[in-house]
């Protein structure tokens, strides 16, 4: 009996001892040498792999900082200027903070603006749609209303309206991953400067065809006119292609282009309301009342 | 006028359906529920109805109340799952309620844990059977006596299956050929009648909704390893027809081991599949300690399926 | 008979319109003819704004290699060179010319007698097809003049024509056979003599016994053409499918006919070649079938190219009827949904299908229950389920490694899938982003 706990013993001893030694030289020799600081600036990272920065995912990003050892020319965009500050501690360098940025949806075709010409009946994928047909309303630059971009938002920032069928961005939520600019096969998200008190004033069309070709598939499209741009004290709107493009770091707010424009395409959003002065222009008549109506999200922030 | 719809080509369907297929099976099953209730009587009406109604029962309260999706009972899966169980339990008065625990577990853990009909690794009904079969072992192996033709009530204590004679070492008093090809014998209440599985079979083969490889690589590996060790010592092995036509290898090779969601779906991956069943059957059988392995040889098979389909890949044009 | 080993359908056939005559489609009062009407580059016009044309005389000229030419279908003014929707509402140029008459160029040879004597070489019948501006009809429309000029260190072996209108509705190639068998020919002879290979092989799918009938009849007085019956499967017609069948190669992933020494082209393309060849008529009309299960005539037209949808089912049918469902361009399985209608018709158009609502409806999209049947339906050997899961999870070099550009997007695993998943459509998006990750790579 004991000559039988003996043997056990000895032999379970033994492969343990044998099992130790192979496993110590396997380590050994499959070692990866790391800088711990990687695993730090990882934890400090969102970590929501949303591919913002350019990188494959948040760790690859932190490889990338302890590689480059300051944050010249990285940034992430998800954890803004919080993570920065974090990110510089650990490398022990200034930290690199970029105006605040927010996705803005550069479409009115809204159901009402862009009314169905037909009924789109195949895959729910904005992609696919746009390899096959041009839009419901007849819209070659318009959203499709499919959702690629809020699948593709990691942070629950953007939802499709049912009622207008275009995406709304939560202000609060949007971290300005860009994901969702990648996800659109139209080109319709920009990030934008989230500006002041979420202020911003921006064109809602990407219609560069003809005015009359535009009108025609939507009531409330850029129709490249260029009264916006001759009305604009700061020359920061361009009409090129048909279409008007205002730019976020010369626009002051000052919301004259959006009282000017005869199709309601500029959009103001988080204002207070004007002072009703003057009547509605020509026959676009609701959208431009109704345009803010969607983002009206962050009222707090005012 | 309506607006044109828009789609991605083809414009057509073969108006194929997964409910289609299911009612098909279901069609297919009758057989085996009317010879069950012409050798078991009255028992094997009920404990069908019971299996059949919780299934459904089940599935309808999960989906509405705990994934809270549109409820798909009338696609036939559960009524499918629901037969299958009670055609592999012993048509006793037992299990008119015990089966209602085994469709609990069929639906609940079998199938909708998963995500419901198509994402199940594992066939519901069998998860159910062994779920039964493990947790009240004696009910479950208690067979009603099958003395007479057509009875309306059977002795719930009674014979043993032909099986059961063969594990004990018994060869007496095993039943012939005929009887068990027509289903006279002890059993589960739907895999005693070979004829009936046939007919069910041929039906499901005429109308597409199996292939011929799993059942024929299952009963055939079953045929040829049980005959192999029949040759080698006949005392103490049993001949391989008697090895087919008792236990749940036609059942289980022509029903459950076809069940799509869960074999492969390459057919050189079905062959290896069926083979694979085939001989876990004939082990189990032979060496492990039930009379029966169909179920868990199914099962087992199952659990490989994923990587079968790794593996096992269709013939690619010009490669 | 011949068909594929592998995969393979059979929808319903619905050869509703094969009895209905070719009748002339009368002018409009002005067409748009699109810049890229044909596979490639996008022709050059060289006309411009109000000159006078006459009808086949050259407006767009083919810049590119990939091109071919495009001729007036009209004679009249040209009104524009602008922007036009096409069918599926996508922004082309075309020019636009407003129908004055009907005044032929001279050099067409427009009588109905049928010419079979051609002095011309080789390399002067591709050269003639270039001129012409015949494009492959079977739906790639790829240029004529590129598929015949068989590349250095290749050889042709096997013509092989296709007539094989396995596609559901679709009859313009069943009529032009029966109406045309003896210009047919010719043109297949030309092509022949183009590649310079012994023997061509019609295919026929057996639901066409007339046809096959009459052309069997009329090849015996030609020399090496040979008319094969086909089983009734679809895709008999896809090109790979039909080079199997026919001849028992298989063109292997990646590879293109020729690497395998054969030569496909569609029958109505042979007809467009006779008449190019023998008679100086450049590509300017096709066979349209205007066809539908509801409908209450069905058709078979010659049209001018340019004409719009619009046109074409005014004068067919007066008006689509109140529960249309879907228009389509082509056959039910590869054709096109048409969301916009006033789109005008291009060298490959062949139907107009009209499907009303309850034909045209997807069913709702339900689990995979894996029953496989897309394995077995896929002539390519793919896997559409595992493509389906990949795509959706975006792993895209898997499913490059699964081999998803072998797809020929026949559509035979959406048409057998029971749980109705849009296995073609998450295929094709597959494709388009395996093809941009390569663009990416390099």
């Amino acid at each position: 009996m004991t000559n039988m706990i003996l043997t056990a013993v000895l032999v379970l001893g033994l492969i343990g001892i044998i099992f130790a030694i192979v496993l110590y030289f396997v380590a050994q020799k499959f070692k990866v040498l790391e800088d711990p600081l990687i695993d730090e600036i990882a934890e400090v990272l969102p970590g929501a792999n949303c591919g913002g920065c350019g990188k494959a995912g948040c760790r690859a990003m932190a490889e990338a900082f302890v590689k480059q050892g300051n944050m010249e020319g990285l940034s992430c965009p998800a954890g803004g200027e919080e993570v920065a500050k974090k990110v510089a501690a650990l490398l022990g360098c200034t930290p690199e903070v970029s105006d605040p940025m927010v996705a803005v949806v550069r479409c009115n075709g809204s159901c009402a603006n862009a009314v169905s010409k037909n009924n789109y009946d195949g895959l729910a994928d904005c992609s696919f749609a746009n390899s096959v047909y041009a839009g419901e309303s007849g819209c070659v630059f318009g959203c499709l209303g499919l959702g690629n971009c809020a699948k593709a938002c990691q942070f629950g920032a953007l939802s499709m309206d049912p009622e207008t069928g275009l995406p709304v961005v939560d202000d609060d939520k949007c971290t300005a991953c860009g994901a969702c600019v990648k996800a659109c096969p139209r080109g319709i998200i920009e990030l934008r400067k989230k500006g002041v008190k979420n202020r911003r004033v921006y064109v809602a069309c990407r219609n560069k065809e003809k005015g009359a070709a535009a009108r025609k598939s939507c009531s409330a499209a850029c129709i490249g006119c260029g009264k916006c741009e001759k009305t604009c004290p700061f020359g920061a709107i361009k009409v090129e292609n048909n279409v008007a493009y205002i730019d976020f770091n010369l626009c002051r707010l000052c919301r004259k282009c959006v009282a000017e424009c005869p199709t309601g395409a500029i959009h103001a959003v988080n204002f207070p309301p004007l002072p009703p002065k003057k009547e509605a222009p020509a026959d676009g008549a609701p959208a431009p009342v109704k345009a803010p109506a969607p983002q009206t999200a962050p009222a707090q922030a005012v | 006028m309506n607006l044109l719809k828009i789609s991605g080509s083809p414009h057509v369907h073969s108006d194929e359906s997964t409910k289609k297929i299911m009612w098909r099976v279901n069609l297919a099953l009758i057989p085996m529920l009317l010879t069950g209730i012409a050798f078991f009587g009255l028992n094997a009406l009920l404990i069908s109805i019971v299996s059949v109604a919780c299934c459904c029962l089940f599935q309808w309260l999960i989906e509405k109340f705990i994934m809270k999706v549109p409820t798909t009972v009338s696609d036939g899966s559960a009524i499918v799952t629901g037969l299958l169980l009670a055609f592999n339990v012993p048509a006793t008065a037992d299990m008119i309620w015990l089966v209602a625990i085994g469709a609990l577990v069929a639906i609940g853990v079998g199938k909708m844990t998963f995500g419901g009909l198509g994402k199940n690794p594992f066939n519901p009904a069998l998860v159910g059977r062994v779920f039964l079969l493990i947790s009240f072992p004696v009910q479950m192996t208690t067979w009603p006596s099958v003395g007479k033709w057509f009875p309306m009530t059977t002795d719930t204590v009674s014979g043993p299956t032909p099986l059961g004679i063969l594990k004990e070492g018994g060869n007496i008093d095993l039943p012939t050929l005929t009887e068990m090809f027509l289903g006279h014998m002890g059993g589960s209440l739907g895999e005693v009648s070979a004829i009936a599985i046939l007919i069910g079979a041929i039906y499901l083969l005429w109308r597409k909704v199996i292939s011929w490889h799993i059942p024929v690589a299952f009963i055939g590996t079953a045929f040829i390893f049980s005959g192999i060790l029949w040759l080698a010592d006949p005392s103490a092995y049993t001949d391989p027809i008697t090895t087919i036509l008792t236990g749940g290898i036609m059942l289980g090779a022509c029903f459950m081991a076809t069940d799509m969601v869960t074999s492969p779906m390459a057919k050189s991956g079905q062959l290896i599949f069926g083979v694979g069943c085939g001989l876990l059957t004939i082990i189990i059988r032979n060496w492990g300690a039930y009379p029966e392995g169909v179920s868990f040889a199914i099962l087992l098979m199952n659990a490989v399926t994923p990587l079968i389909n790794r593996w096992c890949k269709p013939t690619r044009f010009a490669c | 008979m011949k068909t594929f080993k592998m995969g393979g359908v059979h929808p319903e056939e619905n050869k509703i319109s094969s009895n209905a005559a070719i009748e002339q489609m009368p002018l409009p009062k002005q067409v748009a003819v699109l810049m890229n009407q044909h596979l490639g580059a996008p022709a050059t016009p060289i006309v411009a704004k109000g000159d006078k044309v006459k009808v086949g005389q050259l407006i767009a000229e083919a810049q590119a290699f990939m091109c071919a030419n495009i001729h007036s279908p009209v004679s009249g003014t040209v009104n524009k060179i602008d922007v036009c929707k096409d069918i599926v509402g996508l922004p082309k140029t075309a020019i636009y010319i407003d129908v004055e008459g009907d005044e032929w160029m001279e050099t067409i040879d427009r009588t109905p007698d049928i010419k079979r004597e051609c002095s011309l070489e080789p390399k002067e019948i591709v050269a003639k097809l270039k001129e012409m501006g015949i494009v492959g009809l079977g739906g790639a429309t790829f240029p004529a003049h590129i598929k015949y000029s068989v590349p250095e260190g290749k050889k042709a072996e096997y013509l092989i024509i296709n007539a094989a209108e396995c596609e559901p509705y679709l009859t313009s190639d069943h009529r032009v056979m029966m109406e045309h068998p003896e210009e047919i020919c010719i043109g297949v002879s030309l092509l022949r003599k183009a590649l310079g290979v012994p023997t061509a092989y019609i295919g026929i799918e057996s639901n066409k016994p007339e046809p096959i009938r009459v052309m069997t009849e009329t090849a015996k007085k030609f020399e090496g053409i040979v008319v094969e019956p086909l089983v009734v499967k679809y895709p008999q017609g896809a090109e790979k499918q039909l080079i199997n069948s026919i001849t028992g190669r298989k063109v292997p992933s990646g590879k293109l006919p020729i690497d395998v020494g054969c030569v496909v082209s569609n029958i109505g393309t042979t007809f467009a070649v006779y008449e190019a060849i023998q008679k100086n008529k450049p590509l300017i009309e096709n066979i349209l079938t205007v066809t539908g299960k509801k409908l209450p005539s069905q058709h078979n037209y010659q049209c001018r190219i340019g004409i719009t949808y619009n046109d074409i089912i005014r004068h067919a049918l007066g008006e689509l009827p109140e529960n249309t469902g879907k228009v389509i361009s082509g056959g039910t399985m590869m054709g096109k949904a048409i969301s916009n209608l006033d789109a005008p018709t291009t060298k490959g158009a062949s139907s107009v299908l009209v499907m009303d609502e309850s034909e045209s409806r997807r069913r709702p999209e339900s689990n995979c229950i894996r029953c496989g049947k897309c394995i077995n339906a896929c002539p390519m050997g793919l896997e559409p389920y595992l493509f389906s899961a990949l795509v959706k999870n975006n792993r895209i070099e898997e499913a490059q490694a699964h081999n998803i550009l072998d797809c020929i997007e026949c559509g035979c695993c959406f048409f057998s899938c029971p749980a109705n998943k849009p296995l073609t459509d998450e295929i094709r998006l597959g494709k388009n982003k395996v093809r941009a990750m390569m663009a990416a790579k390099k």
